[in-house]
């Protein structure tokens, strides 16, 4: 009774947005889709939620067929768009009673469901949605979601463009509804996040990269890796870029994340390559790889 | 040696009716730094950010960019910095190199130099095979990275970058970064705001504006040591949980 997709194709005109997708969302499942920009993400929701037609293959949602039953999936799903979609010129009390009305519901039916959220923006329950904050409408967009107590909830890219602090309040609303038995297809471009999932999905391009627990997709990460730094950025990168052994070199943070072509090195070798081409400060020591690490490895 | 200052700011204030967006802050940025900003979503990041670049009059304090007034030379500011905002703008139905004609001319710059500017950046950006196509048809990652050159065509002292990265691929995300380090070397200034907490451990010196104020400002090194935690993300949260 999740979400099951099935070799799954969408072209526009010539653009291939995504090709032979297949993946199960589990019931009760907290599902990621992490990708960036342009990797397919939303056409994927927009199949699931019966708003696009999928060129091949088949997906089903809540145990209903996307094609066939799409009057039932609509009725027992929540979808939150990318793009805030609710009416700007209701105040935020009349879009909650508008789509509690429209899905044959009240607001006070499923009050417990969306309780947690929305005393956070009741004190403004009069003021249009349009004159919201960022943070307020997206907690808006989700009670609106839940409203009808859906058995699957499909959020796309939600906390894009949100600062880190409402972000972690947005993960943890996330999980106290799991908690209430709705299965949860998700998308980010951030892959902090993607650790905050049961399992993730990794997307690029329109295809899919991996798919796992986020611990097990890390541990697959065939190197190791190495955290260094110096006293220079930039010349640190450049000079890297130049190691004859070098696999590859990333910015992390503060420090890079180095890997080499050679199964097992000698970091003193490395020490005095860097140093001997002028830097200071070195440090070097072998760091966990994290999503962000296996995502570049594979989308290479 | 002690580097120039090429932002000055004291004090500066703007009042939207009772309500101070942006409440007297005061910093000062150097020459070929790369100065991050950061704040939650409504701290006032943008409403200062307008000031700066002048198209936004102050409500009281001052400012100096680029060596130039933000009450009265607002011009001359615009003239002598270079601004990429995370919305992209530039034309999608122009090609690759129309934009940078495009653009060039818009800065003043000669036919000759945008010849010269334009081979160059081609170049540079490895878009030499699809320097004929249609903006709107590249990758958001190319387009970015398209955004920023044409963003110091003019050769700006000080470029602002207003959240460029977001929803940007991992790797692009760092060849990114890895501009923004080549621009800074070469001297230009680098005001950068952003939502990656990897990112802000890139800057120099950071900081971090909650309601309208700057409530801390220093390398990320000195902002972790000070916090006594172990990442920039720690800071932020530590921060911005205070004043709840």
């Amino acid at each position: 009774m999740g979400i099951r997709l099935s070799n799954i194709s969408k072209s526009y005109k010539k653009v291939k947005a995504v090709q032979n997708i297949s993946f199960n969302v589990q019931p009760g499942e907290l599902f990621g889709l992490i990708g960036p920009d342009g990797a397919g993400k939303t056409t994927i929701f927009r199949i699931l939620t019966t708003l696009l037609f999928p060129d091949e293959g088949s997906a089903s949602v809540a145990g209903f067929d996307v094609v066939r039953d799409y009057k039932a999936i609509r009725k027992s799903v929540g979808y939150m768009p990318g793009r805030f979609s609710l009416y700007q010129d209701l105040t935020v009390e009349e879009n909650l009673t508008f789509f509690a009305t429209i899905f044959g519901t009240t607001i006070e039916e499923n009050y417990d469901l969306i309780e947690d959220i929305y005393v956070q923006i009741e004190p403004f329950k009069d003021r249009r949605a349009g004159k919201l904050s960022g943070g307020m409408k997206q907690k808006l967009a989700l009670s609106c979601a839940l409203i009808h107590k859906p058995k699957v909830l499909f959020l796309d890219e939600p906390t894009t463009g949100v600062d880190p602090v409402s972000r972690k309040e947005f993960w943890e609303m996330l999980k106290r509804l799991q908690k209430k038995e709705i299965t949860i297809l998700v998308s980010t471009p951030y892959m902090d996040e993607a650790a905050l999932c049961d399992r993730i999905a990794l997307i690029q391009d329109g295809e899919i990269l991996e798919i796992d627990a986020p611990e097990a997709i890390v541990k697959k990460f065939p190197k190791t890796i190495y955290n260094v730094g110096a006293n220079n950025m930039y010349k640190l990168i450049q000079t890297l870029q130049n190691y004859e052994h070098l696999y590859s070199v990333f910015p992390f943070g503060e420090f890079v994340h180095y890997t080499d072509k050679r199964d097992s090195i000698e970091t003193a070798d490395l020490k005095l390559y860097l140093e001997n081409e002028g830097l200071t400060d070195i440090s070097i020591g072998v760091t966990q790889p994290n999503i962000e690490d296996v995502f570049m490895e594979l989308a290479k | 040696m002690k580097k120039e200052n090429v932002i000055v700011a004291e004090a500066l204030t703007k009042a939207f009716g009772d309500f101070k967006a942006v409440n007297a802050i005061s910093f000062e940025v150097k020459k070929g730094e790369i100065f991050g900003f950061l704040g939650a979503n409504g701290a006032g990041k943008t409403t200062a950010m307008k000031m700066l670049i002048g198209i936004s009059k102050p409500s009281s304090g001052n400012a100096k960019v680029a060596g130039f007034d933000v009450y009265n030379q607002t011009e001359s500011i615009k003239k002598n910095i270079g601004y990429m905002s995370q919305k992209f703008t530039l034309y999608d139905d122009l090609t690759v190199k129309e934009n940078i004609t495009f653009f060039g001319g818009i800065y003043g710059l000669s036919r000759a130099k945008i010849r010269e500017k334009r081979a160059q950046l081609v170049s540079e950006l490895g878009l030499e095979g699809i320097s004929n196509k249609l903006v709107g048809s590249l990758p958001l990652g190319w387009k970015q990275k398209l955004s920023f050159s044409v963003s110091l065509l003019h050769e700006p002292k000080i470029v602002f970058l207003d959240e460029p990265t977001g929803g940007v691929d991992p790797i692009t995300r760092r060849q990114f970064w890895e501009m923004i380090y080549k621009a800074a070397d070469q001297g230009t200034t680098i005001f950068v705001t952003t939502h990656y907490m990897d990112e802000a451990e890139y800057c120099e010196r950071v900081s971090i504006v909650v309601e309208g104020r700057i409530e801390a400002l220093d390398t990320p090194k000195k902002l972790k040591e000070q916090f006594k935690v172990d990442s920039m993300n720690d800071v932020f949260l530590k921060l911005a949980r205070n004043i709840e």
